[in-house]
């Protein structure tokens, strides 16, 4: 069964390039353009990573991230954060939050699918 | 050898006296012997010549002894008494009289005495010069003082100010509506300025760093602590603070040996530094932040690009436009960026504010400089200047460009003349250095403006382009053919001038110590609020008067003008004044305008009497008030206060009741008849802070005169004032 992976960034630029690297390597792949959305997409659609952008509108990455560590059914769900402001502070806030990774913009497509597929145990 | 021979020749003359009288008497005797014949004289007549002869040489005695008392003891006596007077007098001499053996005497006693008027004159000397060089040493504190650019407050151990120089005055001075408010005063207390807590902190860590030097350094100056604090104007001021390090000092206060007497701040407003260098900071934040999602876009873009070989056109359309759309928010952002680096990158200079006219005249002066290999220093003139400019130049870089400029012209050119002009033109400065006669092609003035200085030997790797653009400027050659005038044109910014120019040093009339600095204030003592039993002389006063709309503080009638000014130490401060008019937002008698010719429209846009009463509250803290007529300005003051939330609870002098308490025969004590009496010359009345000058000068007169009548405590003299007849008068 492919794996499934949620992209919530409002970045609609580089959500394009994730979008198809990774349906390239054969995920399934869903986006959300805001905190709310990838909330509900996370809890509807169950995708086994979220790709989680920090500054969204309406809910930021630290609130969703944090509100899906706070669901033990979302347990299971890997968390890689993916920042544009990269300041140790925030990658550590990510952490302490429970991201399961931490990836500052700009980062290589290589690099990002190591990481996934690290965090997906491929 | 004289006393010897003196004392034989005594010795004899008393021998051959006894002995001329005993043979006398015997002579005598046996000549008056009734001989055989019968002839001789009685026995009675006899006696009766011995005893003439007796009675003779008995007075001989007597003249002797009293003219030997004369020289050998009323004479001693006499140069006692003389020797007593000159102890006193070193001026005096002993006199040459009496004995030979005296007169040798007073001559060593004079000459003692002379020795010791010598050493007395030499030590008066000194003591004059020692005192000629401690008063020239403070001015040139003073001097030095006044001309930091940093604000200096020197304070003893209880926060008084013993020492302040202008730019603190003026830092401190504004208060939080810009208003003028004066929080610094010699005597006065630093915590109306800042936090006590604040210094208080800084001292304990300087007392704590000073014990962890050890107790083998413990003679080392300590080092300074820091803090940053607000003014009440909203100003950021950072605050070095170092001790002033004294034998005998509070025991809490001690640090190895030696005991803190008091602390030097130094002051720096960082408020445009801090803020210049937060913007600084935020626009590199947002550079490096801001730029992180483009170029992650265009990244991933990138390598989609370049890694997928099979892509869709379609598909690489739109990773081209993510590319195209990112790239131009990067240059967006850049270009922000760069624009608003661009004001912060001026400040990296040390450009200074000049006045326009200023820059012409030393540039014509540096140009008019005689050189060493020429016979003819050039002529330069000024015209057209523009009085008003103000240029925000490097002026040494800009003088340098100038007189490279010119002197080539005089070497290449034989140029006798240049002129240099300065107008306004729009919002920039127009600068011309221009000449008559011959001029070089456009080439050629391009080369000069752009090939590094150098003339006359001196040479700088810049070039006058260089040294323009650095002042935010433009320079170019420009010639009219129709009058042959060519000219170097520079255009610059035209800047603000600048709010706080330095202001002269005052400086204090003869015999007279500036009143910006008082060390005699490191004596004063904490227990300043027991004043009821300290000295008149050693108090701080704030001498008041107020103007008012009219004689009725109960019926309406308002304060419009308050005037103050400080005693300390027994001078009247006037640099230290409280002068401010008062909107009584109530109509002005016509009448009251006589008196004090305040109008209506001097009191448009005047702070009300609710903004004005706290900061005088503040100007008189820790001091005593006097007043002349006091209870009058009171009684205004008191029913002021549920308004305006300040009570005076100050001790009160009145100068009235004082000046009924020395001459209480005389029939009128309205403030010109006292300052007549005491030899206080008036003028500038009926301006509130005029009269409190006149005041406090009639103080200063009465307190010896008060001393005599034994009142010398503060104590003393209000009993002494509600004793006499005016104390009973109430508003």
């Amino acid at each position: 069964m492919n794996k499934k992976i949620l992209i919530a960034d409002d970045e609609q630029n580089i959500v394009i390039s994730i979008e198809f690297l990774l349906r390239r390597e054969g995920f399934e792949v869903l986006v959300a353009g805001d905190g709310e959305e990838a909330l509900a997409k996370v809890r509807g659609e169950r995708p086994d990573l979220v790709l989680l952008d920090v500054m969204m509108p309406k809910m930021n990455g630290f609130d969703v991230c944090q509100a899906l560590r706070a669901d033990p059914d979302l347990a299971g769900t890997r968390i890689l954060m993916l920042t544009a402001k990269g300041r140790d502070t925030e990658v550590s806030k990510g952490l302490g939050l429970g991201a399961d990774g931490y990836m500052t913009k700009p980062f290589s497509t290589k690099e990002l699918l190591a990481e996934v597929r690290k965090l997906l145990g491929m | 050898m004289a006393a010897p021979r003196k004392l034989i020749l005594t010795v004899v003359a008393a021998s051959l006296f006894t002995l001329v009288l005993v043979g006398a008497t015997a002579a005598l005797m046996l000549a008056g012997e009734p001989d055989a014949s019968g002839v001789g004289r009685s026995a009675a007549e006899r006696i009766v010549v011995l005893i003439v002869l007796l009675l003779l040489a008995s007075a001989c005695c007597c003249w002797v002894i009293v003219r030997l008392h004369d020289l050998y003891a009323a004479s001693p006596l006499r140069m006692a008494e003389e020797v007593t007077a000159a102890l006193a007098h070193s001026s005096l001499r002993v006199g040459d009289q009496g004995a030979a053996e005296l007169r040798v005497l007073a001559q060593a006693v004079n000459q003692l005495l002379a020795l010791r008027e010598a050493s007395e004159n030499d030590v008066a000397e000194r003591v004059r010069e020692a005192r000629a060089s401690l008063e020239e040493e403070r001015s040139r504190l003073a001097a030095l003082m006044a001309d930091l650019s940093q604000s200096v407050v020197v304070c003893n151990l209880d926060g008084r100010v013993l020492l302040y120089n202008q730019r603190a005055r003026q830092e401190l001075a504004a208060g939080a509506d810009g208003g003028h408010g004066e929080l610094l005063g010699l005597g006065r207390s630093i915590y109306t300025v800042f936090d006590r807590a604040l210094i208080t902190h800084a001292l304990e860590r300087l007392q704590q760093a000073s014990r962890e030097l050890g107790e083998t350094e413990n003679r080392q100056l300590l080092g300074s602590a820091q803090f940053v604090t607000a003014t009440p104007a909203g100003r950021l001021l950072r605050a070095h603070m170092s001790p002033v390090l004294g034998g005998a000092g509070p025991h809490h206060a001690q640090v190895g040996g030696l005991s803190i007497t008091g602390f030097v701040l130094v002051l720096e407003d960082v408020t445009s530094s801090n803020e210049r260098h937060a913007r600084r900071d935020a626009l590199i934040q947002s550079l490096i932040e801001g730029g992180r999602g483009p170029l992650g876009s265009i990244r991933a873009a990138a390598e989609m690009l370049s890694e997928v070989a099979d892509m869709p056109a379609q598909q690489r359309d739109r990773f081209l436009r993510v590319v195209h759309d990112e790239a131009a928010k990067l240059s967006a952002q850049f270009e922000t960026a760069a624009s608003a680096f661009s004001n912060d990158l001026r400040e990296r200079w040390l450009l200074e504010e000049m006045r326009g006219a200023e820059v012409l005249i030393v540039a014509a002066r540096r140009i008019g400089e005689r050189r060493a290999d020429e016979r003819r220093a050039l002529a330069v003139k000024t015209e057209n200047v523009d009085e008003d400019l103000w240029l925000r130049v490097d002026g040494y870089g800009l003088f340098q460009a100038l007189r490279y400029l010119a002197w080539r012209l005089q070497d290449e050119y034989a140029v006798r003349e240049v002129r240099l002009s300065l107008t306004r033109s729009g919002q920039l400065a127009q600068l011309d250095l221009s000449w008559l006669g011959t001029f070089m092609n456009n080439e050629t003035a391009m080369s000069w403006l752009q090939d590094p200085m150098s003339v006359a030997g001196d040479s700088s790797p810049l070039s006058v382009t260089d040294i323009v653009e650095r002042c935010n400027g433009d320079i170019w050659f420009q010639r009219e053919r129709v009058s042959h005038r060519a000219f170097f044109r520079t255009m610059l910014p035209i800047a603000d001038a600048p709010t706080d120019l330095p202001r002269a040093v005052i400086a204090a009339a003869e015999g007279e110590r500036p009143e910006f600095y008082d060390f005699d204030l490191f004596s004063w003592s904490a227990a300043s609020h027991e004043l009821d039993d300290r000295l008149l002389s050693e108090l701080a006063f704030t001498v008041f008067d107020t103007e008012t709309t009219g004689l009725q503080p109960t019926q309406g009638d308002e304060i419009i003008q308050i005037g103050a000014t400080r005693i300390v130490n027994r001078r009247l401060l006037r640099h230290e004044c409280f002068d401010q008019l008062v909107n009584p937002q109530c109509r002005l008698s016509p009448q009251s305008i006589e008196v004090h010719g305040i109008t209506r429209e001097l009191l448009v846009g005047q702070p009300t009497i609710d903004v004005v009463l706290p900061k005088f509250h503040a100007f008189c803290a820790d001091t005593v008030l006097v007043g002349h007529n006091a209870a009058f300005d009171m009684r205004f003051l008191q029913l002021k206060e549920k308004q305006t939330g300040v009570r005076f609870e100050q001790p009160v002098l009145d100068t009235l009741l004082l000046s009924a308490v020395l001459h209480s025969n005389q029939t009128t004590h309205r403030l010109e008849a006292i300052a007549e009496r005491l030899g206080v010359s008036v003028f500038g009345r009926h301006t509130a802070l005029g009269d409190a000058i006149v005041t406090g000068e009639v103080f200063l007169k009465m307190l010896p005169l008060l001393a005599e009548m034994g009142i010398r405590t503060l104590r003393q003299a209000r009993e002494a004032s509600q004793k006499t007849f005016h104390a009973r008068l109430r508003y």
